[in-house]
């Protein structure tokens, strides 16, 4: 680990917009876009698979206030897909912004706006349609090649060779390794074969989903959003209007929260279409309920695991299967799933002779998937550590001894993880730091309490990816303004994380400034440089580097324009943060002095823009140990204690980074203990509120205590790797494993319910 | 979506009594579980200038206005030293408290929710409600009646328990409880209330004796047992009939002995 | 119908329907803080004092608050102030959204109990979600704040 020393880097300043988030601002898609715009609605479909045979909305047009309601007659019939990924998507083009065949219950039938939203809702109710119900396709293990198909229209298409095939119902599938697994396998002492499942977990962020757009003095179509990916909505909206991407102009405001669920154009086509056909501003705001049934969330998997170990513990291959369920559309489909096998195997590289993962991933009459933090890798995560903790168990090993003992370590090259070398990597640190906060040896052993409770512990290890490697776009413009303070515009999304003010600290620690020297702009597809956007734990990684790249050029320009102004040549000048001095001592401007300088007679531009791609995407990693206290009675679980350490190479701003593990934690937490989704017979969503879909409360979580371990990650700005996501990966398996040392049994289906604990131990005393 | 023709604050319990006797009128409570229905109010009577809000205790009794908020009974001195505490631990997990501060519990009892924390406690303790046309009642009779077009005035909780406790199985800290239990010692014996079952509470009565020679361990164990028989439990998303009916047996002893440790 | 109320301590007269709910209503009258995070009265978010009480304003008619007062955070700035810095200084505030809610129904507290335990904290708030902090850094935030105040409230020097 290098022992550099930053000045604003590494500081845990407040985010740029807290005091404003905080005294209740103004700062939100419905705050500052007007009210007197059209409403715009969905009519959703009751059935889960069907064909609208007759559609009438001429009632429905006569509630006073009406404006329009469309069905699928009045869209472009091309194809596209809503997920948020650099052209060409690996997601299949298999939408239409409305369509004859509606594929989930919720999915969309027809599109309503009107002048207020009590004629909308009036008019919701006045569209008659006659359905032809269709058998839905709504069991994972018989969707491939069934008879009925999800998508079986002609004009479906799959843009990237991705295992798809709209005639088998499937969304992508494949198989890879490296060895002889089975051989391996064979000659193992030890095989743990089991399947785990998780669901189609809801990111819930706090603002739901909302869009408004209007026509701008240029004929534009000006989209207001709250999204982690401007400029992918650009691209999505010109594909589902089927006009010119020149002809749209899109910007994110704050945003309350997206966790990915906001990296796919789940809102926007409505008020858009709506905009663009009546010439009028329109808004649309999802309702709660929307964000539940037809919103974006985790693809629910199916993952088999197959780990061969020998009795001393050394763990030598892993089989990984993955059934992962699309849902109706596609989106984020064929990349989810790679993670769920990319980002586990590799955690245990140390001594592993042998690796094969294969996955398929199924189109289903249920809601479509998305990404939501973690993106496959929380899965399978889930998967491959419970399987560890298993063959711990059968071995009678310490399973924090078991990982120490075949644990990626720094400088290994990891197979299963496109052969990328783990460059930083401390994992074997975290472990055991997190080892000593947490107490292991104390907490691990089954403690009885009496009255039917018990207190145990236990552990999982994860690890992600930061950004997408070669794909991946960030950038950032760096400008010297008036006064010589800098514009940072940037086409990366805050969504709450806090990027604009970790990439604000990277000015500040480049340019030898205060952080309130720097202001920052985005994301505009007009203004900002083209950035992919904020997700696959990117932002920090990628676009950091860019506005590293970016403060570099700007220096080499402000010293030119200096070096001008000083009479000399630009190398005999030094950068000194507020002012430039001549080498040899004979003078030096200000800051302010060259700033008023640009502006005046001028022509070398006192911006830079930068743009960077990482050919390999550095894991974080981390450990987490959970400490329970289950009820044997009534199969209760408290949580005590959750330790995390992770090692996301340099934390540029230590609180945000600890919040961010905070806030994944629970997220975890919650998808573990408690955020069910299950459908009645005929496909329906029964947790569709807050009501039934119960994320943690502030009660429903122990203590959490977080730590890091750096690494310095070398191609990272100022040795950062990434965070946002990881965070949420250990909880589960962590959970479960304490769980089964309170019980002796093991649950691979989440969430682990009181019932699910309590009638799993019968037969087990 | 909710909408409502007409808003009235009635201005005499006879006004809203007779506004009330349509069909599409209906009383206001707290409005939170009125809200969630997809329904259309003609008129909408709001109680909220009656003076139905307030806790009056007496030697005899409390009495307790319907339009009182959950969270004046979570935190009303009185009540929980009469109870024990258990009306706070009762009130305590139901959502928050900005939500407690408006749910009433007039419309909390009058809406016989299965999932009711108050109602259970309440029955326990042999709570009376005040119905305007009807008159007082013991709750546990209105809570078997067929729904009438009547205005709950207020609740009448006689002091005549003597130690009471409250259980509730919760799949999560706030949300609706898998079970709920409460006992209380009566002047006639010990009388407990299972809710949540997911039917609305009812009440139970030591008709086999099992207790009659004190709660031990044992007796406690065996109540419970019988409880859990007795019961009729069912399934809802929250939970099934068989972990209802396992964890009815635990409240049951646990909350058992810990009203015996409250002597 | 009309409805008169005290609205962040001025006297606002406004036409409503009768359905109107206090959420959409304060929105109306420009009170953006006021957010809306589901339609079960489960997240907290639309939390505003009526007579001086945390409520859900989803959860109150616009016509009941007539005649009452109702406060927002956009009334209550200065006291928000003294301790929000303190949730800023942990990098709890997040994306933001559920603040106006969590900040309204932590001076709720604060008045009712000035120097609450942990577990009393988490008891009172536990009606106002967030998904992004994982509530631990709010709870630091507070606690912070009660140590500072318990000092005597010296300047920070900010």
């Amino acid at each position: 680990m290098e022992n550099k020393t930053f000045k604003t880097v590494g500081k845990p300043l407040r985010k740029k917009d807290a005091m404003g988030l905080l005294l209740g601002k103004p700062a939100y898609v419905d705050d500052v876009t007007p009210r007197d715009c059209l409403v715009v609605k969905v009519l959703r479909s009751p059935h889960a698979h069907a064909l609208i045979e007759e559609i009438d909305t001429s009632v429905a047009m006569k509630v006073p206030g009406m404006v329009a309601v469309y069905t699928y007659r009045d869209v472009p019939q091309k194809r596209f897909t809503m997920a948020g990924q650099t052209a060409p998507e690996p997601s299949p083009y298999d939408r239409l912004i409305l369509d004859q065949r509606v594929r989930f219950v919720g999915d969309a039938v027809a599109v309503l706006a009107g002048e207020n939203e009590a004629a909308v809702n009036k008019a919701l109710k006045l569209v008659k349609v006659r359905y032809q119900v269709l058998e839905p396709v709504l069991d994972i293990h018989t969707a491939k090649d069934n008879p009925i198909l999800v998508h079986p229209e002609e004009n479906w298409r799959s843009l990237c060779p991705v295992g798809a095939d709209n005639h088998r119902n499937l969304c992508a599938s494949e198989v890879s390794g490296d060895g002889d697994v089975e051989a391996v396998l064979a000659s193992c002492d030890e095989v743990v074969e089991r399947t785990y499942h998780t669901k189609a977990c809801q990111q819930a962020m706090m603002e739901t989903f909302r869009t408004y757009t209007e026509m701008d003095p240029y004929g534009r179509l000006h989209v207001v959003s709250s999204t982690q990916i401007v400029f992918h909505v650009r691209r999505i909206l010109a594909n589902a209007l089927d006009i010119p991407r020149s002809r749209i102009h899109v910007e994110k405001p704050r945003i309350g929260g997206g966790f990915g669920a906001k990296q796919t154009v789940v809102a926007e086509v409505y008020p858009a279409l709506v905009t663009w056909k009546t010439g009028r501003p329109a808004k649309m705001i999802y309702t709660r309920q929307e964000c539940q049934i037809a919103g974006s969330p985790r693809h629910e998997m199916e993952v088999r695991v197959r780990l061969g170990a020998m009795r001393d513990g050394s763990i030598r291959a892993l089989d990984v299967y993955t059934l992962s369920n699309t849902g109706a559309y596609g989106e984020h489909g064929p990349t989810t799933v790679g993670l769920s096998g990319h980002k586990s195997i590799p955690l245990y590289t140390g001594g592993l002779e042998a690796y094969r993962f294969g996955y398929d991933v199924v189109y289903t009459n249920v809601q479509a998937a998305g990404a939501y933090r973690g993106y496959g890798a929380t899965q399978g995560i889930f998967a491959v550590e419970s399987a560890v903790n298993e063959l711990a168990a059968r071995l009678g090993m310490d399973p924090v001894e078991l990982r120490k003992k075949n644990m990626v370590r720094e400088g290994q090259a990891m197979p299963a993880y496109y052969g990328e070398v783990a460059g930083a990597c401390a994992l074997d640190r975290c472990m055991d730091r997190c080892a000593e906060i947490f107490g292991w040896k104390e907490k691990f052993p089954v403690r009885e309490l009496g009255g039917g409770k018990v207190r145990t512990a236990g552990v999982a290890m994860a690890m992600q990816g930061s950004g997408i490697s070669g794909v991946d776009v960030g950038s950032a413009t760096v400008k010297l303004s008036d006064d010589g303070f800098y514009n940072l515009t940037i086409g990366a999304a805050d969504m709450g994380t806090g990027c604009d003010t970790i990439l604000a600290q990277m000015v500040a620690e480049c340019m030898d400034c205060g952080l309130e020297d720097v202001a920052v702009f985005g994301a505009d597809t007009d203004a900002s440089p083209y950035d992919s956007g904020s997700y696959a734990s990117s932002t920090t990684y990628v676009t950091g580097k860019a506005v590293e790249k970016a403060c570099g050029e700007l220096k080499e320009k402000i010293c030119a324009l200096a070096a001008d102004m000083l009479g000399c040549g630009p190398e005999q000048v030094e950068f000194a943060g507020r002012t430039v001095r001549r080498l040899d001592g004979k003078g030096q401007v200000s800051l302010a002095q060259i700033a008023d300088r640009s502006m005046c007679g001028n022509e070398t531009a006192l911006q830079a823009t930068c743009s960077h791609s990482s050919p390999i995407s550095p894991p974080p990693f981390m450990v987490g140990m959970a400490e329970i206290e289950l009820d044997r009675e009534t199969g209760s679980v408290k949580l005590l204690d959750y330790a995390a350490v992770v090692d996301c190479g340099t934390p540029i701003n230590p609180n945000l980074a600890r919040v961010q593990t905070e806030g994944g934690l629970v997220q975890g937490i919650g998808m573990a203990l408690s955020e069910n989704v299950t459908y009645t017979p005929e496909g329906r969503i029964l947790e569709d509120s807050f009501m039934q879909y119960k994320i943690p409360t502030r009660l429903d979580m122990g203590k959490l205590r977080v730590e890091f371990e750096s690494s310095y990650e070398q191609t990272g700005p100022f040795g950062a790797k990434s965070i946002g996501e990881i965070v949420i990966n250990t909880p589960a398996p962590a959970l479960a494993h304490a769980i089964y040392r309170a019980t002796g049994v093991w649950h691979r289906e989440l969430p682990i319910t009181p019932e699910k604990i309590l009638l799993g131990m019968d037969g087990q005393e | 979506m909710l909408s409502i023709g007409q808003y009235v604050r009635a201005q005499s319990l006879e006004e809203a009594y007779t506004l009330c006797q349509k069909k599409s009128s209906v009383v206001l409570g707290g409005i939170l579980w009125l809200k969630m229905q997809n329904r259309t109010v003609g008129t909408a009577i709001d109680l909220c200038d009656l003076g139905l809000e307030g806790i009056e205790e007496t030697e005899e009794e409390f009495r307790i206005g319907a339009m009182t908020s959950l969270r004046a009974l979570e935190t009303h001195p009185g009540l929980n030293a009469y109870t024990g505490g258990a009306m706070a631990r009762c009130l305590g997990s139901i959502v928050g408290v900005q939500f407690r501060n408006l749910a009433t519990i007039g419309g909390s009892l009058y809406g016989r929710f299965g999932f009711s924390d108050p109602l259970t406690l309440l029955m326990a303790l042999g709570a009376k409600v005040e119905l305007y046309h009807r008159g007082v009642l013991e709750l546990e009779e209105f809570a078997a009646l067929p729904f009438e077009r009547d205005i709950l005035v207020r609740v009448i909780l006689p002091k005549t328990t003597k130690g009471a406790v409250y259980r509730s199985q919760r799949n999560t800290a706030t949300d609706f409880p898998v079970l709920t239990f409460a006992a209380a010692r009566r002047p006639e014996g010990l009388v407990c209330a299972l809710g949540a079952r997911p039917g609305k509470a009812r009440l139970f009565r030591d008709e086999e004796g099992i207790l009659a020679g004190g709660i031990t361990p044992e007796s406690a164990e065996t109540f419970g047992r019988w409880l859990a028989d007795q019961a009729a439990l069912g399934h809802d998303l929250r939970a099934g009939e068989e972990y209802r009916r396992r964890i009815c047996r635990v409240l049951a002893r646990r909350g058992l002995l810990e009203l015996a440790k409250e002597e | 119908m009309e409805i008169s109320l005290t609205l962040n301590g001025k006297t606002v007269k406004a036409q409503i329907a009768p359905d109107t709910l206090l959420l959409d209503f304060l929105r109306q009258q420009g009170c953006l803080s006021v957010k809306r995070g589901c339609e079960t009265a489960n997240c907290g978010l639309c939390t505003v004092f009526l007579d001086e009480h945390p409520v859900l304003s989803c959860g109150v008619l616009a016509a009941r608050a007539a005649g009452h007062q109702v406060r927002t955070l956009e009334g209550l700035q200065s006291e928000a102030e003294e301790f929000v810095g303190f949730i800023a200084d942990q990098g709890a505030e997040q994306c933001g959204f559920c603040n106006p809610g969590f900040v309204m129904n932590t001076i709720a507290l604060l008045r009712e109990n000035p120097d609450p335990t942990d577990d009393e904290i988490r008891a009172f708030l536990s009606g106002n979600l967030c998904r992004c902090s994982g509530y631990e850094g709010q709870l630091r935030g507070i606690r912070a704040y009660l140590d500072w105040k318990k000092k005597g409230g010296a300047d920070r020097g900010e």
